[in-house]
């Protein structure tokens, strides 16, 4: 397990438990209740800890290490069923999105996502979770096919951002997310968009309109990432806590606001702490919003997906 | 053309007139550094006659460019952004806003307006890079989606005059939507068959490259203009490499397959002219 460093007091007491569940075993001493006792102080610890972390702790949750990324999502979800589907059929496959079909309690969906690494190795293979071109083409690609076969799509969004290379600029990164953004608001099946890590700007948004946006519990949603948001406007990368408070980035704050549709909670402690629990929370989630969205006529779900989205923004007259 | 009649005074505005220039002064070049005499830099819509740099100008003179006699209806002139977010970095944002607002004499980083080209209707939403560097935010979004109901409403072909920075960071999110809502409000101009041609011009990056400025049925760029999703400075540092030479220009874009075609301002009108002429024959 990696902590962050306000996760310290509770890494402490968990190493503690387990030093003394150590020297139990070794002693035969029964300490079953002073292990209990600690079971507590470590909830009690987390419950403190977690119950009024700051935006920019929840920034540094949403990109914990031990964090599952979407193709854990998409297995447990889809029960060791889903196919996984590759290229945009234009210029290669890109390993930082992946997509294909799945069954989700018997129901045939299509699953899409940015994909992050979890060592070193696999970090660089997914290009840490930051798509070119090919990506945001091959996710618009999966989602045509699901439309032509009456298929819902379920998109997990966790990226830094789209990738700012070269050869994204040669291929056309803008022209690949506006394209999304125009395709995906009249898709004619369901689209349900859950943002299980990091929410960064236009990369996020490629992959990001549905009739519902949901977002997990320790995750964030905007513009811009808090460190390069301080380095503009505040010149310094020091300002990177203020930043996040500036940008209401928070679950809780996108939903005020009216920019997200729903919020999912996670286990105390991040959904890192018991994968399996947040799996269950997603799946239920994902079929509750199919049972409402899947009666609804296409036409009038698309026309609410548009007014929606046409709804956000604030302006004043005069 | 009965609209015409209902103009107002002084809602159109008469740009020549501000811009009439004594003689004797001079306009240099940013690009080649040569000279020549500000008012035939006027009247040569801002560029220069010996390398044909294109100055950045604004909504008022790309209407003067646009529209017969520079006469035209503003749609929605009066819209201003809101601070949903309460955002303080190192000034708010209200103030910012008040002060861009009297600096500019704009309300925001986009005007849109209707007017005729040779005689044929067209709305054109114009970005203004002098309002906090062109940036999309609300009232960005707000007045493009009014301005393609008005353009669905009365069957009107859409123009819009990107020249922007991108997002509009003290609107965060709100900001990021403005793609969302401007393509989606696209999908339905395009579903009803009416033409959205997209200039590009320097410089088009970030959040408006990606949505609306990369979604035109045509994608014209301006020449020499700076034309990107990520800006040349976060590309260099990400490869760690110097960038090619014209690299993210018009020219590379369309190059690279994402421009129909690179205009020079002279040729913007009789190009439009004969495009509109195309569409509606
Ligand atoms: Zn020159």
């Amino acid at each position: 397990m990696n902590y962050l460093d306000f996760e310290k007091p509770i890494a402490e007491l968990i190493e503690q438990k387990e030093k003394m569940a150590n020297a139990a075993q070794k002693s035969g001493v029964d300490v079953t209740k002073t292990l209990e006792e600690l079971d507590g102080k470590i909830a009690d610890k987390r419950k403190e800890i977690f119950g009024k972390l700051t935006p920019w702790q929840r920034v540094q949750v949403s990109r914990h290490p031990d964090r599952p990324y979407t193709l854990a999502y998409i297995e447990a979800l889809t029960a060791g069923s889903f196919i996984e589907l590759h290229g945009d059929r234009t210029v290669k496959d890109d390993k930082a999105m992946v997509g294909g079909l799945g069954l989700i309690d018997g129901h045939t969906v299509m699953l899409i996502g940015q994909q992050k690494g979890n060592n070193t190795k696999m970090r660089q293979y997914r290009n840490f979770g930051m798509p070119n071109p090919e990506g945001y083409r091959k996710a618009l690609r999966l989602m045509k096919m699901a439309e032509k076969f009456n298929k819902p799509i379920i998109t997990f969004i966790d990226t830094p951002g789209a990738y700012p290379g070269l050869e994204a600029e040669e291929r056309g990164q803008g022209e690949a997310i506006a394209r999304n953004l125009l395709e995906m608001s009249k898709l004619r099946v369901p689209v349900i968009c859950i943002v299980i890590g990091e929410g960064a700007s236009g990369g996020a948004l490629g992959i990001g309109i549905g009739d519902r946006v949901l977002m997990l519990e320790n995750t964030w949603y905007s513009v811009i990432s808090p460190e390069s948001c301080s380095s503009i406007l505040w010149r310094s990368w020091n300002e990177k806590e203020r930043a996040a408070e500036a940008l209401k980035l928070t679950p809780e704050d996108m939903k005020q606001h009216g920019l997200v549709d729903g919020i999912i909670p996670e286990p105390l402690g991040g959904a890192h702490t018991s994968p399996e629990e947040i799996f269950a929370t997603v799946k239920a989630e994902i079929l509750k919003h199919l049972g409402e969205l899947s009666p609804v006529n296409a036409d009038e779900r698309i026309t609410r997906r548009i007014d929606k989205f046409c709804k956000m923004g604030v302006v004043v007259e005069g | 053309m009965s609209w015409f009649k209902r103009i107002k005074e002084g809602i159109t505005t008469s740009t020549k007139e501000k811009k009439e220039t004594p003689e004797g002064l001079w306009y240099k070049c940013v690009k080649c550094k040569k000279i020549c005499p500000t008012n035939e830099h006027v009247l040569n819509l801002y560029v220069c006659p010996h390398c044909n740099y294109h100055e950045r100008i604004g909504s008022a003179e790309y209407f003067e460019v646009i529209f017969d006699n520079n006469e035209y209806v503003e749609l929605d002139p009066n819209l201003s952004s809101g601070d949903p977010l309460e955002f303080t970095d190192t000034k708010n944002y209200k103030s910012r806003i008040v002060e861009s607002q009297k600096k500019s004499g704009l309300k925001d980083a986009l005007r849109s307006a209707h007017g005729v080209v040779d005689g044929r209707d067209l709305v054109v939403c114009c970005m203004d890079f002098g309002f906090i560097g062109g940036s999309m935010g609300s009232v960005v979004g707000e007045k493009i989606a009014r301005a393609i109901d008005y353009c669905l409403q009365k069957k009107i072909p859409l123009m819009i005059i990107s020249k922007s920075g991108g997002a509009r960071m003290m609107e965060a999110a709100y900001s990021l939507m403005q793609m969302a809502k401007t393509s989606a409000k696209l999908a339905l101009l395009s579903q009803a068959g009416i033409p959205y041609i997209s200039l590009l011009t320097d410089p088009t990056t970030g959040g408006v490259t990606a949505s609306y400025a990369m979604l035109g049925d045509l994608n014209i760029g301006e020449p020499g203009a700076l034309i990107g999703f990520a800006g040349p400075r976060v590309v260099k540092e990400t490869i760690g490499k110097d960038l090619p030479k014209g690299f993210q220009t018009s020219e590379f874009v369309l190059e690279h397959g994402f421009l129909d075609k690179i205009v020079s301002r002279k040729d913007l009108k009789p190009t439009l002219s004969r495009l509109l002429e195309m569409f509606q024959s």
